[in-house]
């Protein structure tokens, strides 16, 4: 047995279609989307602003806080209950440890800076998705960034070596899966975030990476195009 | 701060106008109904009103009917103003702005009588269809209300039952083409009273110094079949049928546009 071929003829290295947009929440001081495949993430930011209660400010660096949070009805199956899961704690947990690494808060002491990470559906990567929406809005907000954040989980499915992977393919019986999601920093090709339930071999994951960092550098591209156009966007009236 | 503003507000009321330019009882444009927004949910539908922008979507689940009615599923409105929508908004459990927003919503779908309870009921005292509509702000720049309302009808509209496999369980990823059969279109449209004046939609700014407000649910026909009052002043009869008569026409012009 082997894994032959993905939905939609999809290639192994290949991400499901993406989408992305930013300035898409008017209050916000930075927002933006990112649509993979059927995962659809929104992101906001707000600050950096005052942080309450007071015994939670840092004087020697502003703070950042993300919130990972599905839509009630972003699930594939029953309504997902409003407010926190442990499981969206934990992902919002790295996906603050994924971001910080490209930002300077230490210029903006006592304050915080929140991110907000909503989804109207899901279908598999979504923690991905998600960070890869946020750094777009950090950038949108115009924190400054040492780097930008691209993330994308990677993973074997049986014998084959995969990027992007999709609901069936974390689900896939016949033979061994490996789900490793991971974020990169595009320009110096440092490692943010790393998880990986499954089995593989030492070498495997070694390339593995290298094709994280590949799809991770074109998602860059997407998130790049996207910020440029929204200064080059006319609205329509 | 706010009398300063208010005062400008009630001037430009007076003559007729509003901080935007729209007249008294104009909606903000572009009104905006988006269908079929997440796939993940039975039905679900993106609602914009000028800057203001909300999801709304449908979950349904297959439940014990509730003891005092055996023979009936349910409905139910859940709202989430999500911080990412607003500076204003925080984290934790719903406040009491979000119960008001979905009970107001909710009251005006139960009591228009549009749904049909007894038809959600599968099996008498054991099972039936339950249906959740919620409703998340994207971005709250004033009238929610009339924003959600819009959405979870608009959701429900869109709205198709899924799939029951062999064992009376749901197939989630299997939608038939079965809707929720409503006899009407229950809509909620908010007037605002400011000093002597009505207007509709109101902004962030305007929602700020409003006096008063009355929420009016309305049915395609113009019967009533629901309504909230809010906002500290009180209301004479005669401010309350004004009210009702704007609110009902309104409601007649958002209907179209399901």
């Amino acid at each position: 047995m082997s894994y032959k071929e993905r939905k939609n003829k999809r290639g192994f290295d290949e991400t499901r279609p993406m989408e992305a947009k930013v300035g898409v929440i008017k209050r916000a001081d930075g927002s933006a989307y990112f649509k993979i495949g059927n995962t659809w993430a929104y992101a906001a930011v707000y600050g950096p602003r005052n942080l309450h209660p007071k015994f939670l400010q840092d004087p020697s660096t502003g703070i950042l806080r993300c919130h990972y949070n599905m839509m009630p009805f972003s699930g594939s199956g029953e309504r997902v209950r409003p407010g926190g899961s442990r499981r969206s704690k934990e992902i919002s947990m790295v996906t603050e440890k994924a971001l910080l690494p490209v930002l300077s808060l230490e210029e903006f002491p006592n304050t915080v800076v929140d991110v907000f990470i909503e989804f109207p559906q899901t279908e598999a990567g979504s923690r991905c998705a998600g960070i890869t929406a946020a750094a777009m809005a950090l950038a949108d907000a115009g924190l400054a960034m040492k780097d930008m954040i691209a993330a994308v989980s990677v993973g074997r499915v049986d014998d084959k070596l995969v990027v992007d992977l999709d609901y069936s393919e974390e689900a896939y019986e016949g033979g061994p899966v490996a789900d490793i999601p991971v974020a990169v920093m595009p320009s110096s090709g440092k490692i943010t975030l790393l998880q990986m339930d499954g089995l593989v071999k030492k070498e495997m994951l070694k390339d593995l990476l290298a094709k994280a960092k590949a799809a991770c550098a074109k998602i860059y591209e997407v998130q790049k195009r996207a910020l440029k156009e929204k200064y080059t966007r006319v609205d329509e009236e | 701060m706010n009398s300063e503003l208010r005062n400008h507000i009630i001037r430009l009321l007076e003559s007729g106008t509003r901080l935007d330019g729209r007249k008294l009882t104009d909606y903000r444009q572009p009104i905006k109904i988006e269908y079929g927004v997440s796939n993940t949910a039975e039905g679900s539908a993106k609602v914009q009103i000028g800057d203001t922008e909300v999801i709304a979507g449908v979950k349904v689940e297959i439940s014990t009917p509730f003891p005092d009615t055996p023979e009936e599923g349910g409905l139910m409105v859940n709202t989430e103003l999500l911080p990412l929508s607003s500076p204003d908004f925080e984290s934790g459990p719903p406040g009491i702005e979000a119960i008001e927003l979905a009970r107001v919503v909710d009251r005006a779908i139960r009591e228009s009588k549009a749904v049909d309870f007894k038809g959600l009921c599968i099996e008498k005292g054991e099972k039936a269809w339950f249906i959740m509509i919620d409703v998340i702000s994207l971005n709250s720049s004033g009238n929610l209300l009339d924003a959600a309302s819009l959405a979870a009808i608009a959701a429900v509209k869109d709205m198709r039952f899924p799939a029951l496999n062999d064992e009376g369980k749901i197939e989630y990823k299997e939608k038939t083409d079965k809707k929720l059969g409503m006899k009407a279109w229950p809509l909620s449209v908010t007037v605002s009273k400011i000093g002597s004046s009505f207007i509709v939609d109101p902004d962030l700014d305007e929602e700020k110094v409003i006096d008063a407000r009355l929420t009016v649910g309305s049915l395609d026909d113009g019967t009533l079949c629901s309504m909230q009052k809010g906002g500290n002043s009180p209301l004479a009869e005669q401010d309350i049928l004004q009210m009702i008569d704007i609110a009902v026409e309104k409601a007649k012009e958002l209907r179209k546009m399901l």
